[in-house]
C-alpha cells in the first residue's frame, strides 16, 4: 500500500490538467470543473488514509526507513543526481493527511463560494495545482524535489492571490507576495548549494545520513540560511509582510493556503531538517527568537485591525511565529503538533469569515457587522468552537497544541521566550473574541439593505465548516500531555523521524538552547507541579484576554474609543502596524527602484542602447562618405578595376 | 619554325597589346572604340594562352581560347545591341556622357 504514495500527488495533477486544458477549451459547465477538482482532492485524501494506515501497521522503530518510493530519475548531470522520489515516514504523512484532509473541505466550501464568479474554471484548475504542488512539497525525498514544491506552491499563491486581477490590489498584492517570497527562496537555494557542496547528495537520507560529518559552522551557516527561505515562506519576520496583503485573494484561498497549508511548509522543512538543526546550536536559538518575537510582533498588529481577514492574517503569522518557536527550542513534534491543529481552525476561521462575508453582501469591516449571530447559526457557532480552539481554552485542539509548545519552551530553559509566548497568548485570546464580539453581538451597524439580505450559507458551505469545527474540538486529542493522563500517541507517532538524535545533539555545546527532548527525563520527575502551573497561568491569561475583551466591547462598548484617543500616538502606531510597511517601501523598495531606474536610464539607455545607435550613426555617415566613389563614369570604375588587378599581380609576385 | 622562337616575344607582343588596349580603354570615349579595345584585350589574352597552350604541350590553354572567344563573340551581340539602344535614346555614345548610375 506505501508503494502507492505516488497516486496521492497525482490525481490533483490530473484534476488541474483537466480542468486547465480541458475545462477551458470546452468551456465545460462549472459543475462538472469542481465536481472534478472535489473528487482528485477526495481520491488524494483517500489515498493518504490508506498510505497512513499501511504505515501504521510497520512497527514504530522501522517507520522512519520506510524505502523511498522513486518513481524515475530526473537530472543525471556528473556527480547530480536527482529523482523523483516519494517519501512516507510519519512526518510527511501526517502533513500529506492535513494538506489533502483540509484541502478536500476548504474545495468542497469553494463550490458553494465561488459559485458566481466567472472563473471558476481557472479558480479550481490553480486550486488543483497547488494543492499538487504542496502535496509535491511534503512527500519529496530530495532537497530539489522539495524546492520544485517550494517555488509550485508560491506560483500558485501569487495566481490565486490575484485571481481577481482586474482589480489594481490583488495584482500588487500578488506581486508583492511572489518577491517577497523570492527574497526567501535565494536562502533556500544556497542552502541547497551549500549541502551539495559539502555531502554530494541532495537525498533527504544522503543527507543526513552524512550531516555527522559537517562542521558546525558550515551546519549553522546551512541551517540559517534554510531558516531565511522559511521566513518568506511561512511570514516570519522580516519578511512577513506579504501575508496580510495576500488576503486580497479568495476567501478560500487564504484559509487554504495562507492559513493551513503553504505557510505552514517552512515549519514542516525546519521539522525535515532537524538534524541538521540539532547540530547548530545557534540557528536553533535564532529561530526560536524569531519565532517568539514574530509570535508577539505580529499578535500586537492584530490587537487593532477592523478588517476580519487581515486580523486572522495577523492571527496567523502569530501563530506561525509558534510553530517556529517550538521548533527552535527543540519540540519539533509539538511544532508540528500546532501546525496540526492550527490548519483546522485557522482554515475554519478562514472559512467562517468566507461564510460572514457570504451573508453581509461581501462586507469585510466588522465595524459594519454586529448583532448577528441568531442569523447565521452554524458559522457563529462553528466559528466560536475556532476562536476558543485558537485561544487556548482547555479542551479544545490549540490548548493542547500551544500548551505543549510554551512548557517546551519553558522546560528547555527559555524563561524569556516563554513569557514572550505566553504574552502573545494573551494577545491571542483578546483579538479573536474581539473579533467574535464585534462581529456577531452588538447592534447590527449594518446598512439596511444589507440587514435584509443576510442569511446562512448553503451546505456546501456549512458542511466543511462543521467537519473542521469537529476537528478543532476533537484535532487535540491525538496529543493529551502526559501530565494529564494522556499518552501524547502524536507525539510517539512522530518519534521516529524527530525523536531525540543524541549523536546528533552531541554537537550542543552552545548552552543557549538545550534541545527540550534532552531534559524531558529530568523534567518527568520534579517538574510535574511546574508544568500544571504553567498550563494554569497560560489558561488565565487566556481568560483575562477574553475578559478584557468582553469588558471592552460588550460592557462597555465606548472604552475602546476612549483608551485610542487617550494613547493616541500608540494607536496610530500600531494601528498602522508599526509603519513596518512603509520603512521597507523606504529602505527597500524605493531604492531598489532608483536601483533600476538607474540602469535603465544610465546603462540600458545610455550604454547599450546608445552603443547600438552609435554603430548605425557610424554606417550611416560612411555610407555618405564612401558612396560618392560612385561616380556613375564608366572609366573610373574600369581604372579602378586595373589598379585593383595590379596591386593583386604585385602582391602575387611578391 | 615556332620552336625557333622564344616564348618571351610572343608574351611581349600579348602584353604590348593588352596594354594598348586598356590605355583605350581608360582614355577613349566612344563606346565602340572602347569596345573594340576591349576585343584587343581578348585578344591578347588569347595570345598568351595560345602560347603557353603550345609551349606546355597542353590542350588546356587552346580550350580556353575558345570559351573567350565564344564570351567575346556573346558580348560583341549584346554590347552593340545596347549601344543601339542608347543611342535612340540619349543621341550620343559617349561613356562620360552617360552617368545616369550614381549616387
Amino acid at each position: 500500500m506505501i508503494e502507492l504514495v505516488w497516486l496521492i500527488p497525482l490525481f490533483p495533477a490530473i484534476g488541474f490538467l483537466f480542468n486547465g486544458l480541458i475545462g477551458r477549451w470546452f468551456n465545460l459547465d462549472k459543475r462538472i470543473v469542481s465536481w472534478v477538482a472535489c473528487a482528485a482532492l477526495g481520491l488524494s485524501f483517500l489515498f493518504s488514509i490508506l498510505v497512513f494506515f499501511a504505515l501504521l501497521k510497520i512497527a514504530p522503530e522501522a517507520r522512519d526507513a520506510v524505502p523511498d518510493k522513486v518513481l524515475f530519475d530526473w537530472i543525471v548531470s556528473g556527480d547530480l543526481k536527482t529523482v523523483i522520489g516519494y517519501k512516507v515516514d510519519p512526518l510527511s504523512i501526517i502533513m500529506a493527511l492535513v494538506v489533502s484532509g483540509v484541502s478536500f473541505f476548504i474545495h468542497i466550501y469553494s463550490v458553494g463560494y465561488m459559485h458566481d464568479d466567472p472563473g471558476v474554471t481557472r479558480y479550481f484548475a490553480f486550486l488543483n495545482l497547488f494543492v499538487f504542488m504542496m502535496l509535491t512539497l511534503v512527500l519529496a525525498n530530495n532537497f530539489l524535489l522539495m524546492f520544485v514544491g517550494w517555488e509550485g506552491v508560491g506560483l500558485c499563491s501569487y495566481l490565486l492571490i490575484g485571481f481577481w486581477f482586474d482589480r489594481d490590489a490583488p495584482a500588487n498584492a500578488g506581486k508583492k507576495a511572489f518577491v517577497v517570497n523570492r527574497v526567501g527562496d535565494f536562502g533556500f537555494l544556497l542552502a541547497m548549494f551549500l549541502i551539495f557542496a559539502h555531502l554530494g547528495t541532495l537525498e533527504f537520507n544522503g543527507v543526513f545520513a552524512g550531516a555527522h560529518s559537517l562542521d558546525v559552522v558550515t551546519v549553522t551557516l546551512i541551517t540559517l540560511l534554510l531558516f531565511v527561505g522559511a521566513t518568506g515562506k511561512s511570514a516570519q519576520i522580516p519578511l512577513y509582510v506579504w501575508l496580510p496583503d495576500a488576503m486580497e485573494g479568495p476567501t478560500p484561498v487564504s484559509s487554504l493556503i495562507h492559513a493551513a497549508t503553504m505557510v505552514t511548509s517552512g515549519v514542516y522543512m525546519i521539522a525535515r531538517c532537524n538534524i541538521l538543526y540539532s547540530m547548530a546550536p545557534v540557528s536553533m536559538a535564532v529561530v526560536a527568537i524569531f519565532g517568539a518575537a514574530t509570535a508577539i510582533f505580529a499578535a500586537s498588529m492584530g490587537l487593532l485591525q477592523f478588517d476580519i481577514k487581515r486580523v486572522l492574517a495577523y492571527s496567523t503569522i502569530s501563530q506561525l511565529g509558534y510553530m517556529f518557536l517550538a521548533v527552535g527550542v527543540g519540540a519539533f513534534s509539538a511544532g508540528i503538533f500546532h501546525l496540526m491543529t492550527h490548519a483546522f481552525f485557522k482554515g475554519l476561521l478562514f472559512l467562517g469569515a468566507g461564510s460572514v462575508m457570504h451573508a453581509m453582501s461581501g462586507e469585510l469591516d466588522m465595524r459594519k457587522m454586529g448583532g448577528i449571530w441568531k442569523r447565521i447559526p452554524i458559522t457563529f457557532w462553528t466559528f466560536l468552537l475556532a476562536t476558543l480552539a485558537i485561544a487556548g481554552i482547555p479542551g479544545f485542539a490549540g490548548f493542547f497544541s500551544k500548551d505543549e509548545i510554551l512548557w517546551q519552551t519553558f522546560n528547555s530553559g527559555h524563561r524569556y521566550l516563554w513569557l514572550i509566548g505566553a504574552a502573545a497568548a494573551g494577545m491571542t485570546a483578546f483579538y479573536m473574541f474581539r473579533l467574535v464580539f464585534v462581529t456577531f453581538f452588538g447592534r447590527c451597524r449594518a446598512s439596511e439593505e444589507v440587514q435584509h439580505h443576510i442569511h446562512e450559507s448553503p451546505p456546501v458551505m456549512t458542511v466543511p465548516l462543521i467537519v473542521l469545527a469537529c476537528l478543532s474540538v476533537i484535532g487535540g486529542y491525538v496529543g493529551i500531555p502526559h501530565i494529564l493522563g494522556g499518552r501524547n500517541i502524536f507525539h510517539e507517532f512522530l518519534q521516529p523521524v524527530l525523536g531525540g538524535h543524541p549523536e546528533a545533539t552531541g554537537h550542543a555545546t552552545f548552552s543557549l538552547v538545550k534541545p527540550a527532548f534532552a531534559s524531558e527525563g529530568a523534567a518527568m520527575g520534579n517538574g510535574i507541579n511546574m508544568e500544571l502551573l504553567l498550563m494554569g497561568a497560560s489558561v488565565a491569561i487566556a481568560l483575562i484576554g477574553i475578559g478584557i475583551a468582553f469588558y471592552l466591547y460588550i460592557r462597555k462598548p465606548e472604552v475602546p474609543k476612549r483608551l485610542g484617543e487617550r494613547f493616541k500616538t500608540l494607536y496610530t502606531i500600531v494601528f498602522n502596524k508599526y509603519y513596518v510597511d512603509e520603512i521597507y517601501d523606504a529602505c527597500f523598495v524605493k531604492s531598489t527602484k532608483r536601483l533600476g531606474t538607474f540602469f535603465w536610464r544610465e546603462f540600458d539607455d545610455g550604454v547599450i542602447d546608445r552603443s547600438v545607435n552609435m554603430v548605425a550613426k557610424l554606417m550611416l555617415w560612411l555610407g555618405g562618405v564612401l558612396r560618392r566613389i560612385q561616380t556613375g563614369r564608366v572609366q573610373g570604375y574600369a581604372l579602378g578595376i586595373i589598379l585593383g588587378a595590379v596591386v593583386i599581380i604585385i602582391f602575387l609576385m611578391r | 619554325m615556332f620552336s625557333s622562337v622564344p616564348p618571351i616575344y610572343f608574351l611581349i607582343v600579348s602584353a604590348v597589346i593588352f596594354a594598348i588596349g586598356a590605355m583605350g580603354v581608360l582614355v577613349r570615349r566612344n563606346a565602340i572604340v572602347i569596345f573594340m579595345c576591349i576585343e584587343m584585350m581578348l585578344s591578347a589574352v588569347n595570345l598568351t594562352l595560345i602560347t603557353a597552350s603550345h609551349y606546355l604541350n597542353s590542350l588546356d590553354g587552346v580550350l580556353m581560347v575558345f570559351f573567350v572567344m565564344t564570351v567575346a563573340a556573346a558580348e560583341a551581340a549584346v554590347g552593340l545591341a545596347i549601344f543601339v539602344l542608347l543611342f535612340r535614346g540619349r543621341r550620343t555614345i559617349k561613356v562620360d556622357e552617360i552617368n545616369l548610375l550614381k549616387w
